[in-house]
């Protein structure tokens, strides 16, 4: 090799090293303008007073009461119904079904799954659970399609969770003389625990920004009563932020921007736990 | 006992069963309700008229302005994505130091954690105002700030994701390499990433799909006015967003409006479905390699 095509060379490198440094500071800085910009918009506004009132055609008197609400109740009904139904079809594939047919059938579903639009699980729930089930728009069409769209997430998680727990335990405890349930519920599902709560955290962190499939069921862009039960109408928080998005008024503009603080202060939060999890998680499971 | 077992093992497969039956339900959903709409509308119409007016008086049903708006915002966001998510990848996994790379990652990674309809008020209320210093022609509401936004919100998928595929090549490839008196720059392109193309060719068609998919910064900013176009700079409605736009009024079921964002969604549903296909074959192809 010449020396000059070896400083062309290094020089190339040097250069590429500087590269990488700015692209990944400049995706660093957009994030930061990105939340500086949120914050100095709607931070002025974000008070109790916006958290604790109901919708109102004055942008001044609006607040995200119901819309909080609403999302409270979507999550702890989604989750209710995409836990045990994710952590089960997890169990299934990774401990029963291992080598069968319809155990690939379901494996190749949920990687299929996995890629699909939200807003076609929204075209889904629209007509299974909205019009042949005649739920109508409730806080129950609207979880039982968040559920359909976390499984997945939940799924691979719990999956990958059980992989990690090592052959040895689950040997000693067939030793021991427990059934093969048994040593997964006592066993199994205890050591790898850690691993599918952060996967159930992420998924509902996902359900909780959603907003695209539940549109399209029909919830309201307009509600004015916090719903009571699963048969009532709601709103979500994405749903008010994007409800007044597309109001010419400033002052929705300004509450759009405060309730996406809201929305993204919970964002983060679950995000945090799931990554405080996963590193605890990943620290203490050493066999 | 063993009849406990048998109880529990079954119910544990009638919750993997719930997989397969969304995947039926999305296609008996899809397909049902698009067949009524092709008995009047023909599928030469649906792809070949370049009007797109369902719900005016004067009807046509041509898809490819919706398309079209489709691919425009996410070739803008792939123009974005591509070239930052990859150099960032090679910059985290040959150049930076550890510590930096485990700190970075997981903050870039918060970007696709951000609910889209957080980027759709940045893509309307903070980029677009930016763009139009420098673009004067730019609408208030178009394709290319949206695009962008969109970008960089599946800028983590390729990093992170290609990433993973650079760390897991074998480190003496990477010594060899070295060896012959390599720099670290054609290391990186010359060894690594043929190496982890795989993986990297995954990153971007889960991007790609994903983009293609989006619907909140779409249809937040980008308005919704189906234009067979190329022009970032004017208004555009994409796919996902003239499904939000029907359901936002009150779609009466049987009606051809309620059958056309089945219509809408079927030609979405390909389109991704395809492309996972793709990134499924790939990931397969590249699992075989390192196992």
């Amino acid at each position: 090799m010449s020396n000059s095509s070896f400083d062309i060379n290094r020089f190339k490198d040097k250069l590429f090293q500087i590269a990488g440094i700015v692209f990944t500071t400049f995706g660093l800085l957009i994030l930061l303008v990105f939340i500086v910009s949120i914050l100095v918009e709607g931070l002025m506004r974000l008070d109790w007073q916006f958290i604790t009132s109901l919708p109102s055609r004055k942008p001044e008197e609006a607040g995200i009461y119901v819309a909080i609400l609403g999302s409270l109740w979507i999550m702890g009904l989604t989750a209710l119904f995409a836990i045990p139904l994710g952590v089960a079809s997890g169990i299934y594939l990774e401990e029963y079904g291992k080598k069968n047919k319809l155990a690939s059938l379901i494996e190749i579903n949920i990687t299929n799954l996995a890629g699909v639009p939200s807003i076609i699980y929204g075209l889904l729930a629209l007509e299974i659970f909205v019009r042949i089930l005649g739920l109508g728009r409730s806080v129950l069409a609207g979880s039982l399609t968040l559920t359909l769209l976390i499984l997945p997430v939940i799924i691979v998680a719990t999956r990958e969770a059980i992989k990690a727990v090592p052959h040895t335990i689950r040997e000693a405890s067939y030793a021991l003389g427990a059934t093969k349930w048994q040593t997964i519920w006592n066993q199994v599902l205890p050591a790898s625990a850690g691993g599918i709560v952060t996967g159930v955290i992420l998924a509902l962190s996902r359900a909780v920004g959603e907003s695209a499939p539940l549109i399209v069921i029909g919830a309201m862009l307009y509600v004015t009563r916090v719903p009571t039960h699963p048969l009532d109408d709601f709103t979500v928080l994405p749903i008010q932020i994007f409800n007044w998005l597309s109001r010419p008024q400033k002052g929705f503009i300004i509450n759009a921007a405060a309730a996406i603080i809201v929305l993204l202060i919970i964002t983060f939060i679950l995000n945090g736990i799931a990554i405080y999890l996963r590193n605890k998680w990943q620290k203490k499971v050493k066999w | 006992m063993k009849l406990k077992e048998k109880i529990i093992e079954f119910f544990l497969l009638l919750s993997g069963i719930i997989s397969i039956l969304t995947t039926i339900g999305i296609l008996y959903v899809l397909i049902s309700e698009s067949i009524p709409f092709f008995e009047k509308v023909s599928v030469i119409d649906f792809l070949t008229d370049t009007q797109w007016t369902p719900l005016f008086a004067d009807k046509h049903f041509g898809i490819l302005p919706l398309l079209t708006g489709t691919l425009l915002t996410t070739f803008i966001a792939l123009l974005v994505a591509i070239p930052f998510g990859l150099t960032i990848a090679i910059y985290l996994n040959e150049y930076a130091p550890g510590k930096f790379r485990n700190v970075v990652k997981p903050i870039l990674e918060v970007l696709a954690a951000i609910p889209t309809v957080v980027y759709g008020y940045f893509a309307l209320m903070v980029v677009t105002p930016f763009l139009q210093n420098f673009i004067p022609q730019l609408s208030g509401f178009n394709a290319l700030s949206p695009g962008i936004v969109m970008g960089i919100m599946i800028m983590p998928m390729i990093s992170s994701l290609s990433e993973d595929a650079m760390y897991a090549v074998p480190n003496s490839l990477r010594e060899a390499s070295y060896g012959m008196g390599a720099t670290r720059l054609q290391t990186a392109l010359k060894v690594i990433v043929p190496s982890a193309s795989s993986g990297i060719i995954v990153s971007i068609i889960l991007a790609i799909s994903r983009a293609v998919g989006e619907t909140m910064i779409v249809a937040i900013a980008a308005g919704q006015q189906p234009r067979l176009t190329l022009n970032p700079l004017v208004p555009i409605e994409t796919i996902t967003t003239y499904i939000v736009q029907v359901s936002l009024g009150d779609v009466v079921q049987g009606t051809l409006e309620y059958q056309t964002i089945f219509a809408a969604g079927i030609t979405l549903f390909i389109l991704t479905f395809i492309l996972n296909n793709i990134s499924y074959y790939f990931r397969k192809k590249y699992q075989k390699k390192y196992e």
